[in-house]
């Protein structure tokens, strides 16, 4: 029941206009869901994606250029499994819209709500549309989703399996119901959904008009040629870098119910013009919330590779030349019912460690790792007036040096490209008073190029009883790497105040339910990223310019950089020359 | 030549200074194109002024700038410090939290004030307008004194929550003047006050980054202008499409950045309405970009901020243009997937195209469009060149394009033309039906050297109605300067609930901010029709973080604007309508912010003073034919002297009309109509 996949022969003319003209359909939705949505972690953060699939295997044929980067990498899963039951179950139709957020069959974690709706033409399914987007709280035991200490997915919140929402054009309300029935914010998802039906309708017309503009085998056609070309030039791209084995790992603190240690190995082979990433020597899947399905590690590869190779396009076709080996005896290929909530910094892991065993297949284009925490932090409380509050949000920090520049300080994750509330805007809405939103001296990886710095924001409760602090965190005993010679970063750090001083967590980043007094404040201090190159080759006079801007102190100076500058930047030449020599020798 | 009671329009772009004379009271007009002076652009604005007559005798001149732009985009501003609260002196540098690229984590950003001189003093004031710590005047003067000695030659005051409640960030900003040995002093609820700090930080400091910059160009021009007697008034147009007096330009040059495109944009206006067109969307076509701005039933839309570059924000009204990297001189080349791509690494001006003969040997749009026969290679635009090197250009289409594609050299080309177009077509797609608009309502206007060498091919490739060439689409900009009104914004941001909504409290602020911002219309010394006070919300539904444009229906009058929250309401609901589908009874709407324009309205401008003469004639135009490559093959094609074209004439494609400064095509299947006013409407053929 699927369009005969055109023999057409496009131009190359017209195939760059076709690939324009699809970009800014997904574009196009991207943009409607991010003006109307409801909840800032799409509205601000832009935690969405769109796109157009391919109508057998899912496969994504055009991506949007705004939406998130990891959701990029996972869509195609998530059509694949609307493809698996109707494969199963029959009753597809024209006008049908599905929803789901099962992130053990092509989801992410559970906040991340999937529309999926097919496209139909003359009768035959030509294509799928989708939409994704993270809903504030599907319930679960922690508003906001992000429980550090589940142990499976129940206590996470609600898992809704792929379900018609739309059936042949008819809204199933009592789905609605039930998705309202189980949040704490149902009117914030209500809005979220409505802004998702909105990009669909909008894509589906725009992907109608061009169809009819061009004609279904011309641009079944293109879909085609697009992701030949992206094939080709991963090939290329790989073919390029010398045969080998090449393995690193890095570890994740704990996953916030044990505080062991968990590893993330990565072998990485090149052989030719094919690359295969195998994760078997990793940590068997953990107790909390920690792991990550495996279609989720597949994604979050991708968004690693397309950081490396920027010039391939994203569609299907580059992960062709790629085979994947994530065992499910590994805390990244895990099944219902394991927690998978703190995906996120799991993820940050994965693409970390695809980065540095990259590096040493190609030492000159190596980037050290960025910040790789997203320190998601909740301060809950009642207001004045006796209304609940809910401040929730994600933190920056410093990406890695690289072969140009030093690493770009306060940054966003290579996950996304969200951006960060403003302090204004939180005070304005919640009982809370910044005291620090500052970069962080000392916090990027000593190096030729130093790593960007990451932050500190101390925030003080004014609410009269006091607020709840959540944090589900990471990088709070391994830091981010360097590369080439090049150092790593400062560790995450979290502290807040009581009557007997500082406190931090006994599981390094990640608390439930701290309870704050009126006044007292708490502080997040963030990794920057690591270094890259030797950081005695870092010139003395960019050192001192470091200490003259307070980005680098003296002491750290003289002990990681080997540089004698004094508090206000003054480099001792001679001493530094001395210095330098003996480390050298 | 008599020039008493003229007005002039200047625009100094980064090739040529246009200027465009209109004496009023002869109703006479005259242009002149001179080479800018890059770095003393006074030299040329001078020059121009002199081709024009005697400068002493003009009543008025209005200049649309770029040396807030270049200053901005070269980062050649002046040495800034800032002064801010304990604890935010990073919000300049952590912005919000972004990074340059989607994908590929390279790259940096520096700041415009670096970190050692910025300065925190003690003093907070909480988002319910509060004061928690009150700020001491003395501990500001020691920091203003800390960047004197550093050689900071420009201060900007901000501090977080400034917006709810000035009172700290004022007594500061005058803490600091009292030892401040200049001007360059500026505090952000003087530029902003409005809610978000990293874009009123932003905003503030890239203000007093311009300040001695544009302060000094502008001094530099009124002390030439005053050594030519010169007794009348200058004026700057702003990024909004409206006119400042150069006493507010130098304390606001911040509203310069967009200076000279908006005044083209503005002119693309009256031109389009006086020919009866409410619905265009304006296309100038430089050498390395596209910019595209639309026009709906006679206004152009504003844009509330604008990122110049990385982590360089604007926030101020601005005319809403949209810019891609598609220019004449925009390099085609076959990317390593085998596909073609033009732009967006650019040739520029120099060395420019291959045809240019400066030394650049890859071939950009500029060249294909030589190598088709659509531009004369004869008679290049400017007058710069003798002629242009159509074997070279068509030798680096050959290498770089034709053969990687397997394709024939003039296919080649023609193909390079069409992915430009391509490009375009999206900007305007952009503009126009992503925001609702149906292109079939709408023409393109294209304006710059370069545009109307493309406008026809635009009509079928978005689909629109027509393209409305103007008769003069290289000195629009400098029109623009003679005919745009004046204008001052203000905003205020308030966070007011609809459902409490105190309507008295409103009113009073909007008759505050109306009044506030009449003033300085009505004080800029330039004879105006009438002043318009004009109202508009940023609102959402409560849970959104997004706000929409709410323009109200009421205006100053006297002691009142008559606002109800039911007025407030019925807007609110009307616009949202606008821009999504459905909206959401029971959700709480929320204020966030007043902005108010006060507008004078300049006398009308009466564009047939630009129509052809009487007496042209069709034979008088024809220039013979040339071959032109359309559509896959050579076409003998008829060349006509554009500006000899009598009104009414009809040209049928394939054509090529040419002027000075301009060429327009014609493609096969279109054709080509003089109106009254000397534009030309390409249509396609009935």
């Amino acid at each position: 029941m699927t369009a005969p996949l055109a023999a057409t022969a496009v131009d190359p003319v017209t195939l760059a206009v076709l690939k324009g003209r699809l970009e800014q359909i997904a574009d196009e939705m991207d943009a409607t869901l991010f003006r109307s949505a409801f909840n800032p972690i799409i509205a601000e953060a832009r935690d969405a994606c769109h796109g157009i699939y391919h109508p057998e295997t899912g496969a994504t044929l055009v991506q949007g250029t705004t939406g998130l980067p990891i959701f990029v990498g996972a869509m195609a899963f998530a059509v694949k499994a609307v493809i698996d039951k109707v494969a199963r179950d029959g009753g597809l139709e024209e006008g049908d819209t599905f929803l789901f957020n099962d992130p053990y069959d092509g989801g992410t974690h559970l906040n991340d709500f999937r529309l999926v709706r097919p496209i139909f033409r003359c009768g035959v399914l030509f294509c799928w549309l989708a939409s994704v987007g993270h809903w504030l709280d599907i319930g679960g035991n922690v508003p906001g989703g992000f429980n550090a200490r589940a142990t499976e997915s129940f206590q996470e919140g609600v898992r809704i399996p792929p379900v018609k929402l739309i059936s042949h054009g008819k809204i199933n309300d009592d789905i609605i119901a039930i998705l309202s029935a189980n949040s704490r914010v149902p009117q914030s998802n209500f809005g979220d959904l409505n802004g998702q039906l909105n990009a669909l309708d909008l894509g589906e017309k725009r992907l109608r008009g061009l169809l009819d503009d061009y004609g279904d085998a011309v641009v079944a056609a293109a879909f085609d040629a697009f992701t030949a070309r992206a094939e080709k030039l991963m090939r290329e791209t790989l073919a390029a870098l010398p045969d080998g084995v090449y393995a690193f790992e890095d570890k994740l603190d704990n996953d916030g119910v044990t505080d062991d240690p968990l590893t993330i190995a990565l072998d990485l082979t090149i052989a030719g013009d094919r690359m295969t990433l195998d994760f078997s020597r990793s940590s068997p899947p953990c107790a909390g919330p920690l792991n990550i399905a495996r279609s989720t590690a597949v994604a979050c590869c991708y968004v690693a590779l397309k950081h490396v190779f920027t010039d391939v396009p994203a569609n299907a076709g580059c992960l062709a030349p790629i085979t994947f080996v994530i065992p499910d005896t590994t805390l990244l290929g895990v099944s219902a019912p394991k927690p998978v909530g703190g995906y996120t910094e799991t993820i940050l892991r994965v693409i970390g460690v695809v980065f540095g065993a990259l590096a040493e297949a190609m030492p000159d284009r190596a980037t050290a790792a960025p910040f790789g925490t997203i320190n998601a932090l909740s301060v809950a409380g009642h207001r004045a007036d006796g209304s609940r509050y809910v401040m929730f949000s994600f933190f920056g920090g410093g990406l890695g040096g690289n072969p140009e520049t030093d690493g770009l300080n306060h940054g966003n994750n290579p996950i996304s490209m969200a951006t960060i509330p403003p302090a204004e805007i939180l005070e304005a809405s919640y009982p809370v008073m910044f005291t620090q939103w500052a970069l962080r001296p000392d916090s990027g990886g000593p190096g030729l190029h130093r790593g960007g710095l990451g932050a500190v924001y101390e925030i003080e409760t004014l609410s009269e009883n006091g607020a709840d602090v959540f944090l589900l965190g990471e990088r709070g005993k391994f830091a981010p790497f360097g590369v080439n010679g090049g150092e790593p970063a400062a560790l995450n750090r979290f502290v807040w105040q009581t009557d007997e001083g500082e406190k931090s967590p006994p599981l390094a980043s990640k608390i439930t339910d701290v309870k704050i007094a009126k006044g007292r404040r708490v502080r997040l201090e963030t990794p920057g990223g690591g270094g890259w190159g030797v950081p005695d080759a870092r010139p003395a006079e960019t050192v001192a310019r470091d200490v003259r801007l307070g980005y680098v102190t003296p002491q750290a100076a003289r002990e990681r950089y080997d540089a004698v500058v004094s508090e206000d930047g003054t480099l001792d030449v001679a001493a530094t020359r001395a210095l330098r020599a003996g480390s050298a020798a | 030549m008599s020039a008493r009671g003229g007005i002039v329009g200047v625009d100094v772009g980064g090739t040529f200074t246009d200027l465009f004379l209109f004496d009023e009271a002869e109703r006479r007009f005259t242009t002149a194109k001179v080479p800018s002076n890059r770095g003393d652009e006074a030299v040329g604005f001078l020059d121009g002024l002199r081709k024009l007559g005697d400068v002493k005798g003009f009543s008025s001149i209005v200049h649309g700038t770029t040396v807030g732009t270049n200053a901005l985009l070269e980062r050649k501003g002046a040495k800034i410090g800032v002064i801010t609260t304990r604890g935010f002196r990073d919000v300049l540098e952590m912005r919000r939290r972004d990074r340059p690229r989607t994908w590929g984590l390279w790259g940096d950003f520096k700041p415009v004030a670096e970190r050692d001189l910025r300065l925190e003093v003690e003093e907070r004031v909480l988002a319910d307008g509060s004061i928690r710590t009150p700020v001491d005047p003395e501990a500001v003067k020691a920091a203003a004194r800390t960047l004197l000695a550093k050689g900071a030659q420009a201060v900007a005051v901000f501090f977080i929550n400034a917006y709810a409640n000035s009172a700290n960030e004022k007594a500061a900003v005058e803490a600091v003047r009292a030892v401040w040995p200049n001007e360059d002093v500026v505090a952000s609820f003087e530029i902003l006050p409005e809610i978000r700090e990293f874009e009123r930080a932003s905003t503030t400091a890239l203000n007093a980054y311009l300040q001695p910059v544009v302060g000094s160009y502008l001094g530099k021009l009124q002390n030439a202008l005053d050594g030519e007697g010169f007794k009348g008034s200058f004026h700057i147009v702003q990024s909004n499409g409206g006119v400042m007096s150069t006493a507010t330009a130098r304390r606001l040059p911040v509203r310069t950045a967009l200076s000279g495109p908006a005044a083209g944009v503005i002119a693309a206006a009256a031109i389009a309405d006086a020919a009866g067109f409410a619905n265009v969307i304006t296309g100038d076509l430089g050498g390395t970009s596209f910019d595209v701005s639309l026009i709906a039933d006679g206004r152009s839309v504003l844009a509330a901020q604008t990122t110049i570059d990385f982590g360089m924000v604007i926030r101020t009204p601005m005319i809403e243009i949209s810019t891609i990297g598609a220019g004449g001189g925009s390099i085609a080349h076959v990317d390593k997937g085998g596909l073609l791509q033009v732009g967006p690494e650019s040739a520029g001006s120099r060395p420019g195209p291959v045809c240019y003969g400066q030394g650049n040997d890859r071939p950009t749009l500029t060249d294909a469009n030589v190598v088709l026969g659509r531009i004369n290679a004869e008679r290049p635009i400017g007058g710069k060149l003798e002629r242009l090197d159509v074997e070279a250009a068509k030798a680096a289409i050959a290498r770089h394009v034709a053969e990687p594609l397997g394709i024939e050299v003039m296919a080649a080309a023609e193909a390079v033309v069409r992915i430009a177009n391509a490009r375009m077509a999206g900007a305007i797609r952009l503009v126009s039906i992503e925001r609702g608009h149906d292109p079939q309502k709408f023409s393109v206007m294209p304006f710059g050297g370069g545009g109307a060498l493309h406008a026809g091919a635009l009509v079928g490739e978005v689909g629109l109605a027509s393209a409305l060439v103007p008769r003069f689409p290289g000195i629009t900009s400098a029109l623009g300067c003679v005919i745009a009104d004046l204008r001052h914004d203000q905003v205020r941001t308030v966070n007011w609930m609809l459902d409490a909504l105190d309507a008295a409290a409103l009113d009073r602020l909007m008759v505050a901010q109306g009044r506030e911002a009449e003033a300085v219309v009505a004080g800029a010394g330039v004879a105006v029709d009438r002043i318009d006070v004009l109202y508009e919300l940023d609102m959402h539904y409560m849970g959104q973080t997004h706000t929409i444009s709410v323009p109200l229906p009421v205006t100053l009058a006297g002691e009142s604007t008559g606002i109800s929250a039911d007025i407030v309401r019925q807007a609110f609901e009307a616009a949202y309508k606008t821009s999504f589908s459905r909206l959401l009874p029971g959700i709480p709407m929320r204020i966030v912010t007043l902005r108010t324009a006060a507008v004078g309205r300049r006398p009308p401008f009466d564009l047939t003073a630009l129509a052809p003469s009487a007496d042209a004639t069709l034979d008088a135009a024809r220039r013979g034919t040339r071959p032109v490559w359309f559509a896959g093959g050579w076409h003998d094609t008829a060349i006509w002297s554009r500006l000899d074209l009598p009104v009414g004439a009809v040209v049928v494609g394939p054509a090529v009309l040419e002027q000075p400064d301009a060429t327009t095509v014609v493609d096969p299947g279109l054709t080509a109509r003089v109106d009254a006013l000397g534009n030309v409407v390409i249509e396609r053929a009935k």
